[in-house]
């Protein structure tokens, strides 16, 4: 499973979703996945990825990481792996 | 001054699952201590509880709610729902907003806990789930049952060691009985049966390796157990006015604190929370028929329990009986209360006075009717339950029938 099936596969398993009903554009709200969610989202891709999210829960949108949608996620979580692996 | 009454009650622990489970295997003096089954139990010296058997928590909850819900918080709403079913109440409006959840624990969500400090300290893992705070604070049980059941009113966690769900249902009681509140949940729960929960009480050295055996010549110190006691206490005109079914009458409680010693017992500490509760219901002392004792199987508990009893009931003491349903269930620290609760609602309308099991030897300091080994039928009218925590607090309750 490459990094974006794999956060997708997370964020489905957050929302109780088929990962094929997680689309690109959709906004964490929109899976349903409220603040508490997003906190135990961002764990469990630190978790699988062993890489640290600079995410703070006190003001999501103004953390470093862009979780505006799903496909910012995962190419933010891209970006992170590519840097903290160097 | 309202009167307060019971209408719900829930369970589980070791003798099951539920009330009616429970209270068989008291009336049948079952012991539900056995071989304790987690992680590292192999370097415990201690290896015998009173734990949960047979309780698939994923068959209940689900994902989501395990990843909030310490083992003590997942007991107390199991509990929970089995007392609001049982009462039929219903919380919203003013009701709800008249209406909280105090409930005891003395160790909240130390499994929790435990699990995590292995994850950093032992396992060196450097990053721990997010919930860790929400889920193993000491007042999340009461939380969850205030958002499951919609009360909107006092509600708070008392942790008075092993008087804790005596404290909490005492003050639920009061507020009732003030009219500060029309219905409570209340009662205890506890879930220290991990490795560091009993590695520490292991440190101090008063754990029996074989069996509890309360008020014994030959009783050698507690065993511990797990689970949660719940109930739904509310006030005697608006249950009388739905119908609902009413399981006892709160009728008195009292507390006092020793102000001595940190871990030894008190005997005028004990009697003055006895003879204050008995005080408090305004009801002679004579007319009380049975006393669920703190009956720890300590031999400092057991002997200070009988003198405080005998000095509060004079030659009554010897025409009541006190027995120790910790024999059977073990000591649920701050749940203990909650479920000892249940054999004096079982003494009340039933009719039978659960028994202190794997009692072999009188001991003349413990030179009262403990009900030895077999469940008794006998009408009683008014019961006691006793608590005495480490720390010197002692908290008691006195019940009787509507």
């Amino acid at each position: 499973m490459d990094v974006k099936d794999q956060v997708i596969a997370i964020i489905a398993e957050q929302a109780m979703l088929e990962p094929s009903d997680v689309a690109l554009d959709s906004t964490p709200e929109d899976l349903g996945i409220d603040s508490l969610g997003l906190v135990e989202t961002i764990f469990a891709i630190e978790e699988a990825f062993d890489i640290s999210v600079p995410f703070n829960a006190n003001d999501p949108t103004a953390s470093d990481f862009d979780i505006s949608s799903v496909a910012k996620i995962i190419e933010g979580i891209q970006t992170l792996i590519k840097e903290q692996s160097s | 001054m309202k009167r307060v009454v019971i209408t719900g009650a829930g369970t589980i622990n070791a003798l099951g699952h539920d009330v009616a489970q429970t209270q068989e295997a008291m009336r049948e003096g079952r012991c539900g201590i056995g071989e304790l089954e987690f992680r590292d139990v192999d370097r415990l010296a201690i290896r015998i509880g009173g734990q949960v058997r047979g309780y698939d928590a994923e068959a209940v909850f689900n994902r989501q709610q395990l990843a909030l819900y310490d083992r003590f918080t997942q007991f107390t709403l199991l509990a929970a729902r089995q007392a609001m079913a049982q009462s039929g109440l219903e919380f919203s409006g003013e009701l709800a907003n008249k209406s909280g959840v105090v409930l005891g624990t003395s160790g909240g969500g130390l499994t929790t806990q435990d699990e995590n400090y292995r994850a950093v300290y032992e396992e060196g893992k450097n990053r721990v789930h997010p919930f860790v705070v929400p889920k193993l604070m000491n007042n999340a049980a009461a939380s969850h049952v205030s958002m499951e059941f919609n009360l909107r009113g006092p509600s708070f966690t008392v942790a008075t060691a092993c008087a804790s769900s005596n404290h909490a249902m005492g003050q639920a009681f009061q507020m009732i009985r003030t009219g500060m509140c029309t219905a409570m949940i209340t009662g205890g729960s506890e879930s220290m049966l991990c490795f560091g929960g009993v590695k520490a009480w292991e440190g101090l050295r008063v754990m029996t390796k074989d069996a509890c055996r309360p008020f014994s010549a030959t009783r050698n110190g507690m065993v511990q157990g797990e689970g949660a006691g719940i109930f739904v206490f509310e006030e005697y005109e608006h249950a009388k006015a739905r119908g609902a079914t009413i399981l006892a009458e709160v009728l008195g409680f009292a507390m006092t604190s020793d102000a001595a010693d940190i871990v030894m017992p008190s005997k005028q500490g004990a009697a003055r929370a006895i003879s204050g509760a008995l005080a408090d219901a305004r009801i002679d002392k004579t007319r009380v028929g049975y006393v669920n004792a703190h009956g720890t199987g300590t031999a400092a508990n057991d002997k200070t329990e009988c003198a405080a009893v005998a000095d509060v009931f004079g030659t009554h003491a010897d025409k009541l009986m006190m027995s120790s349903t910790k024999s059977m269930h073990g000591h649920l620290i701050g749940g203990t209360g909650a479920v000892e609760l249940l054999a004096c609602l079982m003494a009340l309308n039933e009719g039978i006075i659960a028994p202190t099991i794997n009692y072999e030897e009188p001991d003349p300091e413990c030179a009262l009717d403990v009900v030895p080994n077999e469940a008794r039928e006998a009408e009683v009218d008014v019961v006691l339950t006793n608590a005495f925590a480490f720390g010197g607090l002692n908290a008691v309750l006195a019940l009787g029938r509507v």
